[in-house]
């Protein structure tokens, strides 16, 4: 320590020149206004917008649980699978929410690497879309069991049936572990995140209850110097955990598809074009949720149209790597010389579900392309339609590549239709209810926005984040 | 002087901007004086350094749960799949190894993330209470805190001063419940 250090603030070394471009979050924001606003959804009393959404996702959620209750009761049969067909809606449910989570995890742990500031508005929201994604994503492969109650032996374990083991070349095995893996990382991540906020909830408490249960999540906090310099080391540590983790999730469930001979399922495109397809998707939910929680909850000065624009960015490069996915298929399939190859692709366009082809391509590769515009990926409307087109547009790619792969392939013989029943499309509109109650649930009782990193990050706070 | 009459005697100095305080840290420092902690309501640049700490050996635990998470699994895999119950499947070997490294992979970062955190937890005695050991309130809202200690530091007006010169909003001497 040299005795300059006692010189007074003014005489500290110059700091850096401020950056040309504006903070995320305007600089007028007191550290004390965050805490209120960010507050504010947990202490006030709902409002109509969001008594009203939360019935229509119960509803949904009531739904969906009839569905499953009388599939569990009757049966797998009573979905509209068939011997050629014998995955569908539900793999499709599956790697749909599965990709829903992708976006989450990006946000949170590859952008706090990469040093983004923008992230810190919105990652506390897209970790918990994350987590109720892969819980949606988890029902499917658990009904489809037929049996739920006996999932737990997919977990190898010693165990009286011989000891029978479960079988480690299995990619469904694989998908078992990362999932399990990714939603356990994934929940204590944004646990670890919100413990300072639990701090901040607690003290900012009257005794009772409430304060009981800030106090215990809180696991003491208090600000700590020391303890803030090993918590900003093991986040970076998670953050570089969860980044090979989330490629290697959608990497695992496209081998789900590119280890069997299926034409149309086997090929080596798929784990990078997986990726990036749930990143896409996961950028149009993490939109269309932000959308309306910024607009009802009132938050529009903290998720501002430059976070919007942003992720629309993302949403523009992740849809146009998707839109050259399609196409290399396409240039692979015919290049390739392998007539079963061809024929699956040629099906696609032109068979009997093109029309869900079409879907796919009008939403997912077209549709982005307008965020080029300027005027578009800066109007709320607009980007608010465009991340439902790319929600509708990501789920019929998971329907086009499972089901039009499956019901015409090497055998004419065993060529058929596919059509979801009722009780199907029943089970998809309950993991949409199960997800935006948990969502909903969560955005009035945890702080939807981390108080903490957005304190940091403002100007009033710190200096300029730079290295 | 009896250290028991004074244990409990905290001097807390409190900031509003985290720069004035990182400054006074280092000036505390300066003077040969300890700084008992800081308390912030987010992590500050620049404050590691000021208070010379030292980096955090907890990728020591990452690298042991890795380590260990990566070990069984290969373990479990070989010894279900080569000893205990080679099961034929489309005729590959028993010992598929390739097929065993996703599985390998997800245990390695779950077993290290888990121990990271359970690192994290148990150095820094982080555990349900009730009772949360606060000692600036505000410190988690918009104030940032300089404690000294009695027993590090025999608390002179000089001291004082030194802390309101570096920009404090507010000096005082504090009892803290253990």
């Amino acid at each position: 320590m040299t005795p300059s250090a006692l010189a007074p603030v003014s005489a500290q070394k110059p700091h850096p020149a401020p950056r040309l471009t504006p903070p995320w979050i305007a600089a007028d924001v007191s550290a004390r206004q965050i805490t209120d606003e960010v507050m504010r959804p947990l202490v006030s009393r709902p409002g109509a917008a969001w008594l009203a959404s939360f019935a229509v996702a119960l509803l949904a959620l009531a739904v969906g649980v009839a569905s499953v209750a009388y599939e569990v009761s009757t049966g797998v049969g009573v979905w509209g699978l068939n011997k050629t067909v014998g995955w569908a809606f539900d793999i499709t449910n599956f790697v749909f929410w599965v990709g829903i989570g992708h976006a989450g995890t990006l946000i949170s742990a590859i952008l706090l690497l990469l040093r983004q500031q923008w992230r810190t508005s919105i990652s506390r929201s897209a970790e918990a879309m994350t987590i109720f994604a892969v819980l949606c994503a988890a029902v499917f492969p658990l009904i489809h069991m037929g049996r739920p109650w006996l999932a737990f032996w997919v977990i190898p374990y010693p165990n009286a049936r011989g000891p029978l083991w479960v079988n480690f070349r299995s990619p469904l095995l694989w998908d078992v572990f990362a999932i399990n893996t990714y939603l356990t990382i994934s929940l204590v991540f944004w646990y670890l995140g919100m413990i300072p906020d639990f701090a901040t909830l607690r003290d900012r408490t009257a005794a009772g209850s409430r304060r009981l249960v800030y106090s215990l999540l809180s696991l003491g906090w208090n600000g700590s110097a020391r303890t803030w310099s090993r918590y900003e080391t093991a986040t970076t540590i998670l953050a570089g955990l969860a980044t090979p983790l989330v490629i290697s999730v959608h990497t695992i469930v496209s081998m789900d598809f590119a280890t069997s001979v299926l034409p149309g399922w086997h090929a080596t495109i798929f784990p990078p074009y997986f990726v990036a397809g749930a990143v896409f998707s996961g950028f149009g939910m993490v939109l269309t949720l932000l959308i309306v929680t910024r607009t009802v909850m009132q938050l529009e000065h903290y998720i501002t149209l430059r976070h919007l624009e942003v992720m629309a960015k993302v949403m523009l490069l992740t849809g146009s790597i998707v839109g050259f996915a399609y196409a290399t298929e396409f240039f692979n399939a015919w290049y390739g010389g392998n007539v079963y190859e061809r024929y699956a692709f040629v099906n696609r366009a032109t068979g009997p579900y093109a029309w869900c082809f079409w879907i796919m391509v009008g939403c997912n590769v077209t549709a982005p392309q307008l965020i080029w515009i300027r005027r578009v990926r800066r109007n709320v409307a607009a980007l608010f339609v465009l991340s439902i087109l790319v929600n509708v547009g990501m789920w019929f790619e998971r329907f086009v590549i499972i089901v039009t792969s499956l019901h015409r392939s090497y055998l004419p013989s065993s060529w058929t239709m596919y059509q979801p029943t009722l009780i199907e499309v029943g089970t998809l509109i309950g993991s949409f209810g199960l997800f935006f109650t948990c969502f909903l649930a969560f955005i009035r009782v945890l702080p939807m926005i981390a108080m903490w990193e957005v304190k940091a990050g403002t100007g009033h706070a710190a200096e300029p984040t730079h290295e | 002087m009896s250290e028991q009459a004074f244990a409990p005697e905290y001097l807390v100095a409190l900031f509003d901007d985290p720069r004035r305080l990182v400054s006074a840290v280092r000036a505390v420092r300066a003077r040969g004086l300890r700084v008992y902690d800081v308390y912030t309501p987010h992590p500050v640049h620049h404050l590691d350094d000021a208070m010379g700490l030292t980096r955090s050996r907890l990728p020591l635990a990452t690298l042991a749960g890795g380590v260990l998470g990566l070990v069984s699994a290969l373990a479990l895999e070989l010894y279900v799949s080569v000893y205990d119950w080679p099961l034929n499947v489309g005729g590959k070997p028993d010992n598929s190894m390739l097929a065993f490294i996703p599985i390998a992979f997800e245990l390695t970062i779950l077993c290290a993330g888990l121990a990271t955190v359970a690192a994290l937890l148990l150095r820094c005695r982080l555990f349900p209470t009730p009772h949360a050991r606060v000692v600036v309130a505000a410190a988690t809202d918009d104030q940032f805190a300089l404690v000294l200690r009695w027993r590090h530091t025999a608390f002179d007006p000089q001291v004082e001063r030194l802390l309101y010169d570096q920009g404090a909003r507010d000096v005082s001497r504090k009892a803290i419940a253990r």
